[in-house]
């Protein structure tokens, strides 16, 4: 693991949302691989029919954060998104509101035009993302600026550049000047799991963010090839569970990259149900970063609901 | 029914975590029973077809989740042994021991590829006569089995090789016993080798669960193996008896109890058979502070709460470096209170229905002693089926090694937890029983599990997982967990009579021969 020396006194990682964790850091819990794919493949197994479906897919819809991140998006787009956000089904009043509209910091103002009033939030990304990369000072700017203009949440990036070159203290200081700069607004703190080559990386970085104040730990970006996958959310809830236990704080956990049916949502849900329990089934703690899984989930409910599936153009596209 | 003992047990212990109750109850996801048609009545399979007994006597098999009976069972008395012998030894002379190996190959893998094709119907009626859950019997039990007879059949033309220097040939007929904890599994284990190695089988199943090895049986005639090569006498512990005791065997291999073990080797002493004995065990399952706490805490469970314990090679002792005994103990409280147990047949069950009445009472009897000992016993919230056998997961921490629980196999959903200090004291605690089937050691260092395992005297050690199992892979005991190996090329050996070549042209002949009915 690791070579560079990991902080062990709370001087610097001494926040106020820290807790005792922060003494923690060098000794985060190892992860077995093999363990860890075995029992997420279990849970993966699950066989969730009738009643039991019906209430996962309604779950999913208000857990979703319907994201739009192109840089061709325009506020036309994210209006539309916006109202789909909200009647996800213009022929259906009992299906839910999903949970967020995620876009860029510049779309932030159309989003929030749109949504005012409707109880969906309204998320940006922010710090330089997907990278990180950009100086401190302008990541700062962008993430006060989203939040001035109406984001009720902010996604940002770990910095990969710092934490893989094993010097946690800037990885962990910049999250917690970033985390300061977007309140009062709720903060998902991207780890970006496909960059972080082990379970047991991602587990530390899980344990960095949540003791550098995140709200909630996030799987990707959805901008790499390798987005969330059930292991790598399994091992975050794992270390999600632990610092609750630890510290009494519960931090939520956002799965997104690559999540497009139904059935992957209510696996998702499963691996939360059976590994953080009830408390965290509940968009508050559980968020699906998604644009095209909506769809399959009402067509899932439709088909639940009548016993046939409907063709694609019974779905809006927005 | 244990409702006694779990009423009291709920009174007695610290409440089970009233975790939340969930708003999210998955609906029940049963397999369909009609997959897996059972007949009234099942005759013994004898020289390839299905007889009526000559005992005239039969025997019901229930269901263990439901105590209904499913049918009934012929129970086959001295004559119908003497038939099944005499069919096997017929076989053995005259088709089976004259087959080259490549062509007793064919027929192990037509085997194993039926029991893929129809493995759903298998694993359904598994869990239906045994109890064990159909995801376990699905995806353990089915495919295990089915890779035994590939793995086999791989050998069976290869066995000069297997073993250089010396001549393999058949021992000729042995007789099989084989327990309720695995049905297919087991006789898969007993079946594949001896006929590789082109011996003949006279197979008892266990009371308790005969269903699956009569399907097989029925498997057999549609590949169509030479009828006489595998023959099931079914019934109890008399009949298995008969078998041990008949004259006319050449090898008996028996897996089972410790103490029906002992009879055994007693009953063989003085005779020419050969003599295999899968036994008992009371395994350690030993977890160092820098484990991978949660995938171990996966593997404490999957070591014990597997087929409800009745696993003879079960980790059934847990010792925790005192330094991590909170962290592990609180974890495991937490993680048996998600186990779903009751209906074997629904896809989302963990733990299925305790094999037998008989098997419960001991079960009970065992936990009983484990409180009056003075351990503390941790039971989930739970609800249970009103009918059928069902066992609580139960957790006991406060055990020391001298507690009954710390040393008698109890085969049943109950975790011992111990404490150690060093490595030294896990090895002295772990080997301080009469047993050595198994064990398991968590650890991220990996010097460690090497060393560990160069001292641990278990049959198999798993580092970092627990109940894996592969063909490919010896398996059996030290002690009294019983002796000789089963699975990979070591498992073979006991089904085989291996001489050693001469040097003055005998062994130049030798393997001619062996090539005609080996090659």
């Amino acid at each position: 693991m690791a070579k560079a020396p990991v902080p062990t006194t709370g001087e610097t990682l001494d926040r106020p949302q820290a807790g005792p964790i922060a003494g923690r850091l060098a000794r985060v819990t190892a992860v077995d691989a093999v363990g860890l794919e075995e029992r997420a493949a279990s849970l993966a197994k699950r066989s969730i029919k009738r009643d039991a479906k019906r209430w996962a897919l309604d779950l999913a819809i208000r857990c979703i954060d319907l994201t739009t991140l192109e840089g061709s998006d325009t506020p036309g787009k994210v209006v539309q998104l916006s109202s789909k956000a909200i009647r996800p089904d213009p022929t259906d009043a009992s299906i839910p509101s999903v949970a967020a509209v995620c876009v860029y910091p510049s779309l932030v103002p159309a989003a929030a035009g749109r949504l005012r009033g409707s109880g969906v939030k309204v998320a940006s990304v922010a710090g330089a993302f997907p990278s990180g990369l950009g100086p401190m000072e302008a990541r700062v700017e962008e993430i006060r600026w989203a939040v001035a203009n109406g984001a009720d949440e902010i996604d940002i990036v770990m910095n990969r550049s710092a934490f893989l070159a094993g010097d946690y203290r800037t990885a962990y200081e910049e999250m917690g000047t970033e985390i300061d700069a977007a309140r009062p607004a709720h903060v998902k703190v991207i780890l970006e799991v496909g960059e972080l080559g082990s379970y047991d990386l991602v587990r530390r970085a899980s344990v960095l963010a949540m003791a550098a104040g995140a709200d909630f730990i996030k799987t990707s970006t959805g901008k790499i090839p390798s987005g969330s996958s059930l292991p790598a959310a399994l091992c975050m809830m794992e270390a999600i569970r632990e610092f609750a236990g630890e510290t009494g704080r519960r931090v939520g956990l956002k799965v997104a990259g690559g999540i497009r049916q139904a059935k992957q949502a209510v696996q998702y849900l499963v691996l939360v149900h059976e590994t953080l329990g009830p408390e965290w089934m509940t968009p508050d703690r559980f968020r699906i970063g998604a644009s095209t899984l909506l769809n399959d989930v009402l067509m899932q409910i439709h088909k639940e609901r009548s016993g046939a599936y409907q063709g694609p153009d019974y779905f809006t596209i927005d | 029914m244990g409702d006694d003992i779990e009423r009291r047990d709920a009174t007695s212990t610290t409440p089970a975590t009233p975790a939340t109750r969930s708003p999210w109850e998955y609906a029940s996801a049963p397999e369909s029973r009609e997959l897996a048609p059972i007949e009234d009545r099942y005759g013994l399979f004898i020289g390839g077809a299905f007889v009526e007994p000559r005992s005239g006597r039969s025997f019901a098999t229930i269901d263990p989740a439901t105590e209904e009976p499913l049918a009934q069972i012929a129970e086959a008395g001295p004559d119908d042994v003497d038939a099944a012998v005499e069919a096997a030894r017929d076989a053995q002379e005259n088709v089976w021991g004259q087959l080259p190996g490549r062509e007793r190959a064919k027929y192990l893998y037509r085997i194993a590829r039926e029991l893929q094709e129809r493995s759903r119907e298998f694993a359904v009626l598994e869990s239906i006569d045994g109890g064990k859950p159909i995801k376990e019997s699905r995806d353990v039990d089915l495919p295990l089995a089915a890779a035994h007879f590939f793995y086999y059949a791989g050998w069976a033309d290869k066995l000069e090789y297997a073993f250089p220097g010396r001549l393999p040939r058949p021992l000729g007929v042995a007789g099989q016993i084989i327990p309720w904890n695995f049905p297919l599994l087991m006789a898969a284990w007993k079946l594949a080798p001896a006929l590789a190695t082109g011996n003949t089988v006279v197979l008892k199943p266990a009371e308790t669960t005969p269903l699956t090895a009569l399907l097989l049986g029925r498997v057999l005639q549609d590949v169509g193996l030479p009828p006489g090569v595998v023959n099931i006498v079914t019934g109890a512990g008399e009949t298995g008896s008969y078998v041990v005791r008949h004259p006319g065997l050449d090898k008996i291999a028996f897996t089972g109890s410790t103490d029906v073990g002992k009879a055994i080797r007693r009953a063989v002493a003085g005779t020419r058979k050969r003599l295999t004995l899968e036994l008992g065990g009371k395994a350690a399952n030993i977890v160092f502070e820098d484990a991978p706490l949660d995938q171990a805490v996966e593997g404490i469970v999957n070591g014990i709460y597997f087929n409800q314990g009745h696993v003879c090679c079960a980790g059934s002792r847990l010792l925790v470096q005192e330094s991590a005994f909170d962290e592990v103990v609180d974890r495991l409280k937490r993680r048996l209170s998600t186990l779903r147990v009751g209906d074997p047949l629904d896809k989302n069950t963990d733990v299925g229905a305790i094999n037998s009445r008989q098997q419960l009472r001991k079960i009970e009897e065992l936990v009983e002693a484990g409180v009056e000992e003075g351990a503390e016993i941790y039971q989930p919230a739970c609800d249970l089926p009103d009918r059928g056998y069902w066992f609580v997961p139960t957790l006991f921490t406060g055990v020391s090694q001298s507690h009954r629980i710390a040393r008698e196999e109890i085969f049943g959903p109950v975790l011992s937890v111990l404490t150690f200090r060093t490595p030294d004291e896990a090895v002295e605690k772990a080997n301080n029983t009469p047993y050595g089937l198994s064990a398991g050691v968590w650890t991220e260092k990996g010097s460690r599990i090497l060393w560990m395992a160069d001292r641990l005297k278990a049959g198999v050690v798993w580092a970092n997982t627990y109940n894996r199992f592969d063909p490919a892979s010896p398996f059996g005991g030290y002690k009294e967990s019983g002796f000789g190996r089963e699975g990979g090329l070591h498992g073979l050996e006991p089904y085989l009579e291996l001489e050693p070549l001469s040097a003055n042209g005998g062994g130049r002949r030798a393997i001619d021969q062996s090539r005609k009915a080996g090659g």
